[in-house]
């Protein structure tokens, strides 16, 4: 097996019983990049010289250590970084125009753990103009394509960090996910990837879209990594006050006690009919008959495999609830409404005035403010800011922004009350496969149905992992959705990694 | 017609903290530009704000000093617009649930006292300072500013007179720089005041239609502006207008407020709850901390004056007018023994030199200790009054005590009456018509011999024992 193609745990392995060097991992990624990056477009910026400098930092501590000692977690582990997160001295672009030229004097809190753990930074990965968008069709530097089909999207607005994960041009990368902008790609690229409890990880660094729903997360090759990297990056941040002060554990402790008496809920609204489920479920599928069991809008071969993980879940010991979510058919339209409002403010600061873009000719103060937002930012972009301003403005503020925290506050009550009777709950990641590049830009209200099951899941707050659990008939990998408690991360990676080990749906690799 | 006006104050209180509201930058005033600054109050992508505990200290230090009920659970908003000096597209401050609600201040009017009802205090962060001067097409932007911890005082519209609304700023200085949380130093900007006017007829209860005013820094700009806004309002009245809903800024080099800008005009803030600071919440434990804490008030120490050191109610109002004047003013009363006495020291010379001088009663060159001695002498009959004078201000202008002067000049008071009564018989030699007039009636000429008398010592003879004398000697 090719060092690139390693999980990071078994990397990690080799590096730390020095059987390779640091700088032998790098040198295997850069290569695969050299290799397939031309085809995949994952990356905004490569940083060869950081790379190199940073690998013979690790075999530098690595020889200096002593036998007994604890390595760093990420001694020599090269990663990918979503180009939203600032790194000291490197572009963070948020692939947009406005920051094109623009390079942090600060480091984010995520990105200088992951230093303190020792790794290696490979290159910042594309996504949606600042984190805005499904696809990654919204980067202004191109889209990123599936590596599992180049003619389809990899999912966003993580999508260069999961297409890198996925052509195994990194470790592992770190992604955000404001609406499943993590789970979403991931699902679509068929590797891991975890959307933490907000406020688990610090978004000092993390370029805000809207604030009360970012949160920084993994992006992973299987789940005991996607637990490595949560020992990482979780903690309380004194930079970030919405970053919790509560307990980090050690993530990796519980991951293989198994799953016996867990209680998993499969919610009534996307799966109508599932207490029902005929015998020959499969038949039926088949033959059309669905509309009675399962939801609209769910492509059948997502919902049979999910189905197929349930069964799976069960013959691992858990016990399987079907829970109601009532207020879940408002979280597009609530999220849609929070989201952009947060949004029109946080992107207040692109002006022209203290860094980034500039509009080179204006006539006067206004005319540089409508000049450089309008050419400095894209269209997803510029519509998102005036969704919002309109549902901030007096007279609207009620009706829409208000409405939609009320809604809020519904719906992290569904997810409480659920939780009473189930220990995680099953969705899938996304209603259907990676789509066709192209397939829905024309539709932004199609492209936002994508997060369907996603977005409930920052409303309320509470962890939720994707992770492969099927194939399509057209070889597209599909992602299951785990969702579990505020603070419910060991939970969801136990029963990620027990689903995980029981299937082999992780180890497949698209055909690069 | 008689018209009343309805006056309501909004005034900003830069708070005394070392460093900004939201990041670790320094507050010092007066330093290169942008010198002052880092990631956080530049503005830059991805930062986030942490609160300074002691800006919420401080506020709900003046919530507690100005009777207000301290919100247990309070929380910042943001208020969006676009201007070069606010780098994030908005100002982090407070919309529905501030840290104080309700209050109020009293003041003395006319020797009454006066109720002023407060509606709100909140936190906010400054602006930064856009720069054109001396700058050939561009301007540039100061951020030295940006993120320094401001305190929103709102009154309710109680406010009468221009008057009343100078004194209700000079109020609140007071009770501001007592609890030590702002220097409220107008001239440098670390108290401003922008006023709600409006004109009614007397007896109408409908408030008429305000403009609010701004740029007024001083205590005599704010009265000014007041009163010409008054005055402009009546105008359009009696001329048949309509008083426009607008803001107006003072112009203080012309005398008169000009539009700013109007209703139509006005910004809409989108106000929304900011979503990178947590709710802030005030324990029981953190109120009573702070009340602890909390100094002798100026009307509370007023009364005390009054009570302990037996001074007019007026003296009293005046020597508390400043904590340190106040400290002053109690130092040297208990170290001379002599409460009335320091009173109208201070009262009158030092408080003249002082403000000949436009110092503050904290840095006043004249320690309590040694004006305190001087009125020691006074008392113990060492130097008469009037010698004093002289005395005052030699200690005043050096650092000498008021023995070490009376003793180089030799200045002490004569008491020895042989000595007195020697100068006298030369004094009645001299002026043989004078004594005959005395003699025959004319006692007003007491004051006459006691002038020459005291001409002829220096003014070092003690006046009651010349009175004395002079009594026996020309009966
Ligand atoms: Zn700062």
């Amino acid at each position: 097996m090719e060092l690139h193609s390693l999980t990071l745990h078994a990397l990690r392995e080799l590096i730390i019983k020095k059987e390779i060097t640091a700088k032998d991992a790098a040198f295997a990624y850069t290569r695969r990049i050299g290799q397939v990056e031309p085809e995949v477009n994952a990356f905004l910026t490569l940083t060869p010289n950081k790379t190199i400098e940073m690998a013979e930092r690790a075999d530098k501590v690595i020889s200096g250590q002593p036998e007994a000692g604890q390595p760093a977690p990420l001694l020599g582990v090269p990663l990918a970084i979503k180009d939203n997160m600032c790194t000291e001295g490197i572009k963070t672009t948020c692939a947009s125009r406005m920051l094109e030229n623009f390079i942090p004097p600060y480091e984010s809190t995520a990105t200088r753990k992951l230093m303190d753990a020792g790794y290696v930074l490979l290159g910042k990965t594309n996504m949606d103009e600042f984190a805005m968008g499904s696809s990654t069709e919204n980067s202004a530097f191109g889209a990123t394509k599936n590596p599992w089909d180049l003619s389809r999207i990899p999912g966003g607005s993580s999508g260069g960090s999961a297409a890198a994960v996925a052509a195994d041009m990194c470790a592992a990368a770190l992604g955000s996910d404001t609406g499943g902008s993590i789970r979403q790609p991931a699902a679509c690229c068929g590797v891991v990837g975890l959307k933490p409890t907000y406020g688990r990880v610090s978004r000092y660094g993390l370029v805000a879209f809207a604030s009360s729903l970012d949160q920084i997360g993994p992006i992973t090759k299987d789940v005991e990594d996607c637990a490595i990297m949560m020992n990482v990056i979780g903690g309380h941040d004194p930079l970030d006050s919405t970053s919790a002060d509560v307990a980090l554990p050690d993530f990796t402790a519980n991951l293989k006690d198994g799953i016996k008496g867990l209680r998993v809920g499969i919610p009534r609204e996307y799966f109508p009919g599932y207490l029902n489920l005929p015998q020959d479920w499969k038949q039926a599928l088949r033959l059309g008959e669905r509309s009675y069991f399962v939801s609209p809008g769910i492509d059948k071969e997502v919902f049979a495999a999910i189905m197929e993980a349930v069964n799976a879940l069960q013959s691992l010991g858990a016990e399987i609830k079907e829970i109601s979510l009532p207020h879940t058919g408002h979280a597009v339209a609530t999220y849609y409404i929070l989201a952009t409002s947060e949004a029109s403010s946080n992107l207040a600061r692109y002006d022209g005035v203290k860094y980034g873009y500039r509009a080179k000719e204006h006539e006067d103060l206004l005319d540089m403010y409508k000049r450089t937002r309008s050419e400095g930012f894209g269209p997803e972009v510029k519509r998102r800011i005036m969704l919002g301003t309109y549902a901030l403005s007096s007279g609207y503020y009620e009706a829409y922004y208000k409405k939609a925290q009320q809604v809020r506050t519904l719906i992290k009550r569904d997810f409480d009350d659920a939780f009473k009777d189930v220990d995680i709950i099953i969705t899938p990641t996304s209603p259907t496969p990676a789509f066709k590049l192209g397939e829905k830009t024309a539709d932004p209200l199609q492209m936002y149905l994508s997060d369907i099951f996603t977005i409930s899941v920052n409303l309320a707050g509470i962890p939720g992992l994707s992770l492969p659990c099927g194939m399509t008939g057209s070889n597209l990998p599909v992602g299951m959705q785990i969702l579990g408690r505020h603070w419910g991360e060991e939970t969801v990676l136990r029963a990620a990694y027990a689903y995980e080990q029981a299937t082999d749906w992780h180890t497949r690799k698209p055909g690069m | 017609m008689q018209y009343e006006p309805v006056i309501g104050l909004e005034v900003h209180a830069q708070l005394k903290t070392a460093s900004k509201i939201f990041c670790g930058c320094s507050t010092l005033f007066g330093q290169g530009p942008n010198s002052q600054t880092c990631q956080v109050c530049i503005g830059m992508p991805g930062v986030l704000p942490v609160l300074n505990k002691t800006a919420m200290d401080f506020i709900i230090k003046t919530g507690l000093a100005m009777n207000c009920a301290v919100a247990p659970y309070s929380r910042f908003a943001r208020k969006n617009y676009f201007y070069p000096d606010l780098p994030k597209g908005y100002q982090i401050s407070q919309y529905e649930l501030p840290v104080c609600q309700g209050g109020y201040v009293d003041m003395a009017i006319d020797g009454e006292t006066k109720r002023i009802g407060l509606t709100r205090i909140h936190l906010e962060e400054d602006a930064g300072k856009n720069l054109h001067e001396g700058i050939e097409g561009a301007s540039h932007v100061d951020l030295n500013r940006t993120g320094v911890p401001l305190m929103e005082i709102v009154s309710e519209p109680d406010i009468r007179s221009a008057s009343e609304a100078a004194e209700y700023m000079r109020k609140l200085r007071a009770i501001l720089r007592y609890i030590d949380v702002c220097d409220g130093n107008m001239e440098e900007g670390s108290l401003r005041c922008d006023a709600n006017v409006s004109v009614r007829p007397a007896g109408q209860r409908e408030f008429g239609t305000r403009a609010e005013l701004k740029n007024m820094n001083s205590f005599k700009n704010v009265q000014k502006a007041i009163e010409y806004e008054i005055k402009r309002q009546i105008a359009v009245i009696e001329d048949g207008g309509k008083v426009a809903q607008e803001t107006r800024l003072w112009d203080a080099n012309q005398g008169i407020t000009l539009s700013m800008r109007g209703k139509e005009e006005a910004h809409d803030y989108r106000y929304f709850p900011e979503p990178d600071l947590v709710p802030v919440e005030v324990s029981k434990e953190w109120l009573d901390e702070i009340r602890e804490t909390m100094p002798e008030l100026p009307d509370a120490k007023r009364e005390r004056f009054v009570r302990e050191y037996g001074i007019p109610d007026y003296d009293a109002m005046v020597l508390t007018e400043s904590r340190a004047l106040a400290d002053y003013y109690e130092a040297a009363a208990k170290l001379s023994g002599a409460p009335k006495q320091a009173s109208n020291w201070i009262m009158g010379d030092v408080l003249r030199e002082l403000k000949n001088a436009g110092v503050e009663p904290e840095e006043c060159p004249l320690e309590p200790e040694r004006l305190a001695g001087m009125i020691k002498l006074i008392e113990s009959g060492v130097i008469s009054g009037k010698i004093a004078k002289t005395v005052f201000e030699e200690i005043y202008n050096s650092r000498k005590t008021a023995e070490e002067v009376v003793a180089e000049k030799g200045l002490v008071q004569i008491t020895d009456e042989g000595a007195i009564a020697k100068v006298i018989d030369e004094v009645m030699a001299a002026n043989p018509h004078n004594v005959e007039q005395y003699k025959t009636g004319k006692t007003a000429l007491l004051g006459f011999f006691v002038g020459q008398v005291m001409k002829k010592t220096g003014g070092k003879a003690n006046p009651g024992v010349v009175n004395e004398l002079l009594r026996k000697k020309l009966a």
